[in-house]
């Protein structure tokens, strides 16, 4: 068990949405796809890669078509089973197939002003104070980076938000805002210098690093050099398809689901061919435009089967998931919101998606809303007590306080109660107070979730990053923006 | 006989035929149909119709852009004929595109180009990665109303300050409006770095452009 870090283990609830046959499809169809369409890799390092495990590359177009026996076999060197490590390591997350976990949200552009409710750019200090309440929140397993540090230099952005989170927190920080082996390269110093030296990094990698694919069928080249230079570090690197349905992806769902695997798994192969048995995981966020708008939509109900179906591939190449659920697309926390950030997070944990992304922003990703936040972490405390279905034992059929009470009795006094009461679940945020008090302070949700976000902030200060490691760190930050001068 | 084929060429639109388009624009060429006809009472007439079934929520993005694409394919066809009687379409404005240097996200930027030259500009787009000094060149050399930057990152879309500051430097401003988007970008950053327009997706862009060459 993870220390106090409230995961979901071992859920009880199935849901298989694609069955064995069904990933088979489309596992074949995405090995014809690199094949015999490719994907780009517009980095010469990757290329060079490819192309000294012979697969077929266009050194014009920087589109790699690989047999898929060549994808196949460098998938075989993935480790199925690691551990993402916290300075703390009580707060370690082994992803071994029997938890989820759930992390910040990111990387959004704006933030709600905890106190003046005002929508503004996103800084630095906001991404150390949304750190320290995530440190906090037993919810919240890792870190991505919330929000974007608009406020710092754009070539070492990426590692002042890093050393903001550990300035303010001891778990594992999974960066999906570095894309460029420089910056990469900066990142996995600072590491090192925290987690006591390359090696000590290696074996307790505190930091994982997540890239995005450029859909459909394609990678940036700083992202995929960056998850280069952290694979060789021995960090968990993953790659994110967002593909999305009538856009960057075919409008049908197996075809959707067809263009992202192609990209993720090609990405993971090339890691594997460059450094096998490197730690890296899938990562997805699929959905469906918007078809009046074009808009990447943050919720839907094929955003919820992707949810569910992408455990499935994940699996099927036996290496972590990190899914999206969450990030809504509502503007503010209401409705919309809940039921987006209900059924998406439903739909990734009941298949036992190992990693989810993430709680707190809003208008798909966009921006940051405290409120959201804890609300976010209300829907995961629900699912989790889901998640963990309905025992069925003797104690737990109760016969003997069933007997003693009899018809007409209640339980409320009974001893089996009192010992069992405290495993149902205990509402922070919902409303369940007599109609009269609602109806005299109009309050709610968003009102208490604010409160609660102001009172962590205002008395919960995590013990000081060391101030000669945090120094190292700012040396480390200094140079590239020396040598980016 | 042109009347039949008039109601072809807007059926070819609404159904995003761009085969059937070409076909239909090479044949008003060869009966001798002046291709401004061509133009403004057939293929048009099929935009429009697009147009208003999408504002009523009966047709989609995709049905708009394949309409997009198929009176792109028309006009291309018709061009070299005008051309040769001395005559051109009436374009609302000149709009140069691009996303912005370090940045190769291309699909917001592809879908703008696409709607606003569905809707009557004419539309030179020079791809991703574009740095600011193609931009001013291009927008020189077509004299260009209009330059649109994409930036999906919050690390480019700074660059999205250079290109105005170059366009500046050329001497450009303020004759030449900057519309800005992306996902990241706001309408405050879009007010900051001096760009008089900026929407959130590609249906508010048209707009947006309208807007700025007062049409």
């Amino acid at each position: 068990m993870p220390g106090r870090i409230c995961s979901i283990s071992d859920p009880r609830l199935r849901l298989e949405v694609l069955s064995p046959e069904d990933v088979q499809r489309i596992h074949t169809a995405t090995l014809d796809v690199i094949e015999t369409v490719g994907v780009r890799f517009p980095s010469l390092r990757a290329l060079e890669i490819w192309e000294a495990h012979g697969a077929r590359v266009d050194r014009q177009t920087m589109i790699v078509r690989a047999p898929g026996a060549l994808i196949e076999e460098a998938l075989r060197h993935a480790p199925p089973v690691y551990t993402l490590a916290a300075r703390d390591p009580t707060l370690d997350l082994p992803l071994d197939g029997h938890h989820v976990y759930v992390g910040t949200d990111g990387c959004g552009v704006e933030v709600i002003d905890l106190e003046t409710g005002v929508r503004r750019r996103s800084c630095l200090q906001d991404v150390a104070d949304i750190a320290r309440i995530a440190d906090y929140l037993d919810e919240v397993a890792f870190h991505w980076v919330p929000v974007s540090a608009q406020d710092c230099p754009p070539e070492s952005r990426g590692l002042h938000e890093l050393r903001a989170i550990w300035r303010h927190s001891t778990k594992h920080v999974q960066t999906e805002s570095i894309y460029s082996a420089r910056e990469a390269q900066a990142a996995v110093e600072m590491a090192a210098v925290l987690a006591g030296g390359r090696e000590a990094l290696r074996a307790r990698p505190i930091l994982s690093i997540m890239e995005c694919t450029t859909s459909p069928l394609g990678h940036d080249g700083g992202s995929l050099e960056a998850a280069l230079v952290g694979a060789e570090a021995g960090l968990p690197v993953g790659f994110m398809t967002m593909a999305s349905c009538a856009s960057t992806g075919p409008a049908t769902l197996a075809g959707n689901l067809v263009v992202g695997n192609a990209e993720v798994i090609s990405a993971l192969a090339l890691i594997q061919l460059a450094f096998p048995g490197a730690p890296v995981f899938y990562a997805a966020a699929q959905t469906a435009m918007d078809l009046r708008t074009g808009a990447y939509t943050g919720g839907g109900p094929e955003d919820f089967l992707f949810g569910a179906a992408t455990n499935a591939l994940a699996d099927f190449y036996h290496v972590p998931l990190s899914m999206g659920s969450f990030a809504t697309g509502a503007k503010e926390p209401n409705w919309q919101a809940g039921i987006e950030n209900s059924l998406s997070t439903f739909m990734a944990s009941v298949v036992g998606s190992d990693m989810l992304l993430g709680v707190g922003l809003l208008h798909g990703s966009r921006i940051w809303s405290y409120e959201q936040l804890l609300m976010d972490c209300e829907i995961w405390s629900i699912i989790r007590h889901m998640m963990s279905g309905i025992v069925v034992n003797e104690e737990t059929l109760a016969l003997g306080a069933i007997r003693e009470v009899g018809p007409g009795g209640n339980f409320l006094k009974h001893r089996h109660t009192k010992e069992h009461m405290r495993a149902l679940w205990v509402p922070r945020l919902m409303d369940r107070r007599p109609y009269e008090v609602w109806e005299e302070r109009r309050d709610g949700a968003r009102e208490w979730a604010r409160a609660r976000a102001q009172e962590i902030l205002a008395s919960y200060h995590p013990e000081p990053l060391d101030p000669r490691l945090d120094a190292e760190l700012g040396r480390i930050i200094a140079a590239v923006e020396e040598g980016a001068r | 006989m042109s009347e039949e084929l008039f109601r072809a060429m807007a059926q070819s639109i609404v159904d995003g035929d761009i085969d059937a388009a070409r076909k239909l624009a090479q044949q008003a060429i060869e009966q001798g149909i002046d291709p401004l006809d061509a133009i403004n009472k057939g293929f048009v007439v099929g935009v429009n119709y697009v147009g208003d079934q999408f504002a009523k929520g009966e047709m989609f993005l995709p049905d708009l852009v394949l309409a997009g694409e198929a009176m792109k394919a028309a006009v291309a066809t018709l061009e070299p004929e005008m051309a040769r009687r001395g005559t051109e379409r009436k374009t609302l404005g000149k709009v140069v595109l691009g996303t912005v240097q370090g940045d190769i996200h291309e699909i917001g930027k592809t879908l703008v180009g696409t709607m606003l030259a569905a809707s009557g500009f004419q539309v030179y787009d020079l791809g991703v990665d574009v740095p600011a000094e193609r931009f001013v060149a291009k927008a020189r050399e077509v004299d260009a109303d209009i330059v649109g930057l994409s930036a999906l990152l919050t690390t480019t879309m700074l660059r999205q300050r250079e290109v105005i500051q170059a366009l500046e430097a050329a001497g450009l401003r303020p004759k030449v409006k900057v519309m800005v988007g992306g996902a990241p970008v706001t309408a405050s950053w879009a007010e900051e770095i001096g760009a008089e327009g900026f929407s959130e997706d590609a249906i508010g862009a048209v707009a947006v452009a309208r807007r700025l060459v007062g049409a």
